[in-house]
């Protein structure tokens, strides 16, 4: 009589490395995998259909609870959409800040993916070490936005407001004596600027440490290395993009290739991978990490000495100061107008694309002249990435799914939108 | 950019003579519409041709066009009842259980696909337009073995808005809940949706019920004449404004 070997397995939706609200159907024979069906959707908030129903301004908050470790990024995907369609210009200071806080961004996703990947793999200590970088990241946030996650600080035409010229301090408590927040608030005296660039001259040896964990560890590379190997060919078949795509080989990066803000007169490399494996996609996020270093540094180097305008001036789309609105009856009005009403794009569709540190993020906006988008798309890259999972496991154990999950750099917020 | 965009345009309409409904030049994207039944073998050529060289689809969306142009709020004329300019609501945002929406847009066919492709390659985009025909089931062909990407982008379609895709080898629901009814990014379909989900007690099971929610758009759906968007050569006397 045969054995019958094949069974049915129930991943998630609550597991610990199924990054969110992932629930997986796996198909086992033994321990290997055949056939992974993943149910996604359990996170579902019809994100698209919300913006439907606000003006245009409004929905600025919902794009950063998208991918919720890379706000500014979904934020700068809508805005790019919107300003092409409107047809105005960002300020070339707005534009920096938009470059920089994107890098921001990056760094924030890079270093939760790799504390993420690590614990799935068992590195428990990365998770600790990408964490405290992160809190210093976080508090940039805040220093400019006033939140530490959910930032609605890029707004249609610039950014909501310039640089503070001082960063928030710790005060001393029953748990921290004078002595510990001194030495916390040591870097926090100057500018937002100097913050920034302390942490970029701190940064590079942070990589190095987490490197030196990762990089020639026997456990990270048994579990890594050729674990989820895709081909250029089916990586731009399965609609890659990012870094999964430059994993496989094939050297596209948004930033480089349609180049949108600022990010024509930066100076950084593209790390590409030879053979479209785990490991490879880990080199490639880690160099990434120093890359965007380097770029947020050339950033905070040019928004020192030149100043100006962070938002445009066409006040249909931009509120007036708040100075001028207490004098002048026609600020008064656009404030109004734009604050009850948000403003009208001119009929017609565009989409708009940021490469966000997870892949290629778009948004596709059909405008029927309304004050209100007609039909938003979100793009998001983690969505191509899941529909891959089941190829990307065939045949491997049921541990190297989850290594599959990390180096995918899951986020259910934007995958389910 | 724009050369580039009028090259790409250009060679559209000379490779596909016959089969493109339109072929527009939008804020330096290209936009082509084809029949549903040129859809598959124009999605084709657009990967295997050297000079399109779409290898790679980005993104595939349904759209719902019933309610297009269609607001809330008079910016021209006052009503006589209620507020001046408030027009009774139809959008999908007010919609309450049970309610019917009003006159539908029907210059065009309600729903259409629209795909975004990339050509690595040749370092260019294309948007592909397809209309269903037929409003009460749309159907339009699954290009999904050409970019198997496709796949997931179609359930989505096919989940939000009900296009059928012809020769999808899986069209299951992805994103809405286990035993959903309806398709929720349709225009007439609520905002609220039409049932919300509690756990009982005393049946001691999770039981559906009919939404209790008001509808809170607070913000009318309104469409200005902006003299900076009117078209110049569409427009008299724009030109010199």
């Amino acid at each position: 009589m045969p054995e019958i070997r094949n069974y049915t397995l129930n991943f998630g939706p609550q597991h610990p490395a199924a990054h969110g609200v992932l629930r997986m159907i796996l198909e086992m024979d033994g321990e290997v995998v055949q056939r992974a069906d993943p149910h996604i959707g359990l996170l579902h908030r019809a994100t698209e259909k919300l913006a439907e129903s606000k003006p245009y301004n409004q929905s600025i908050g919902y794009m950063d609870r998208l991918d919720y470790v890379s706000m500014m990024c979904n934020e700068h995907g809508y805005l790019l959409a919107m300003e092409k369609l409107l047809g105005i210009e960002v300020p070339q200071r707005a534009q920096y800040i938009r470059v920089m806080f994107d890098e921001i961004t990056r760094l924030l996703n890079h270093l939760l993916w790799i504390g993420a990947h690590g614990l799935d793999v068992g590195a428990m200590t990365m998770f600790l070490y990408a964490f405290r970088e992160r809190e210093d990241l976080m508090d940039m946030y805040e220093a400019v936005s006033g939140a530490r996650l959910h930032a609605t600080y890029y707004r249609p035409g610039g950014v909501a407001r310039d640089l503070p010229d001082s960063m928030p301090q710790y005060r001393a408590s029953k748990w921290h004596s004078k002595k510990e927040v001194d030495k916390l608030n040591d870097n926090r005296s100057g500018s937002l600027l100097d913050f920034i660039e302390d942490f970029t001259a701190r940064f590079p040896t942070y990589v190095d440490e987490y490197e030196t964990l990762l990089t020639d560890n026997r456990i990270w590379k048994q579990r890594l290395v050729d674990i989820g190997i895709v081909t250029p060919e089916r990586a731009l078949q399965l609609g890659f993009t990012g870094p999964m795509l430059r994993g496989s080989g094939i050297e596209w990066d948004l930033r480089k290739k349609q180049p949108y803000e600022v990010y024509d007169k930066m100076d950084f490399d593209i790390p590409v991978g030879t053979n479209g494996d785990s490991y490879d996609r880990y080199l490639i996020r880690m160099e990434e990490m120093r890359q965007s270093n380097r770029i947020i540094k050339q950033c905070v180097d040019w928004l020192r000495v030149n100043d100006g305008p962070i938002q445009t001036e066409d006040h249909k789309v931009c509120p007036p100061k708040r100075e001028a609105m207490k004098a002048d009856m026609e600020s008064l009005i656009h404030h109004f107008k734009l604050f009850t009403e948000g403003f009208c794009l001119p009929e017609g569709e565009a989409y708009g694309a940021v490469e966000h540190p997870k892949g290629e993020f778009g948004v596709y906006l059909i405008s029927d002249g309304a004050n209100k988008p007609y039909r938003l798309k979100i793009r998001a890259p983690g969505f191509a990435h899941l529909s891959s999972i089941n190829e990307m496991t065939r045949g491997h154990m049921l541990s190297d799914v989850v290594a599959v999950i990390g180096t995918q750099d899951i986020v259910f917020g934007e995958i389910d939108r | 950019m724009a050369n580039k965009a009028q090259q790409l345009s250009d060679t559209l309409a000379q490779v596909f003579t016959g089969q493109l409904q339109s072929n527009r030049i939008d804020v330096g994207e290209v936009t082509i519409e084809v029949a549903a039944e040129h859809y598959y073998e124009v999605c084709l050529k657009l990967r295997d041709d050297a000079r399109f060289g779409f290898e790679q689809l980005i993104d595939l969306c349904g759209v719902d066009y019933s309610e297009y142009g269609q607001v809330e709020w008079a910016t021209e004329k006052s009503s006589t009842t209620g507020f001046s300019r408030g027009v009774d609501s139809a959008g999908h945002g007010r919609l309450q259980f049970g309610d019917e929406t009003v006159a539908k847009n029907t210059s065009r066919p309600r729903f259409a696909a629209v795909a975004h492709l990339l050509s690595v390659k040749n370092n260019q985009r294309l948007r592909v337009r397809v209309f269903a025909e037929d409003e009460a089931m749309p159907v339009v062909p699954s290009v999904s073995d050409i970019w198997s990407v496709t796949n997931w982008f179609e359930r989505e379609a096919f989940d939000l808005f009900g296009i059928h895709f012809e020769g999808h080898p899986d069209l299951r629901r992805i994103l809405t809940d286990y035993g959903f009814v309806g398709h929720p990014f349709r225009k007439d379909f609520p905002l609220s949706g039409h049932v919300e989900m509690r756990y009982d007690p005393g049946q001691g099971r999770v039981i559906y019920e009919p939404v209790s929610i008001e509808p809170r758009v607070l913000v009318p759906r309104v469409i200005r004449e902006d003299n900076r968007y009117l078209d110049p050569d569409t427009t008299e006397g724009a030109a010199d404004a």
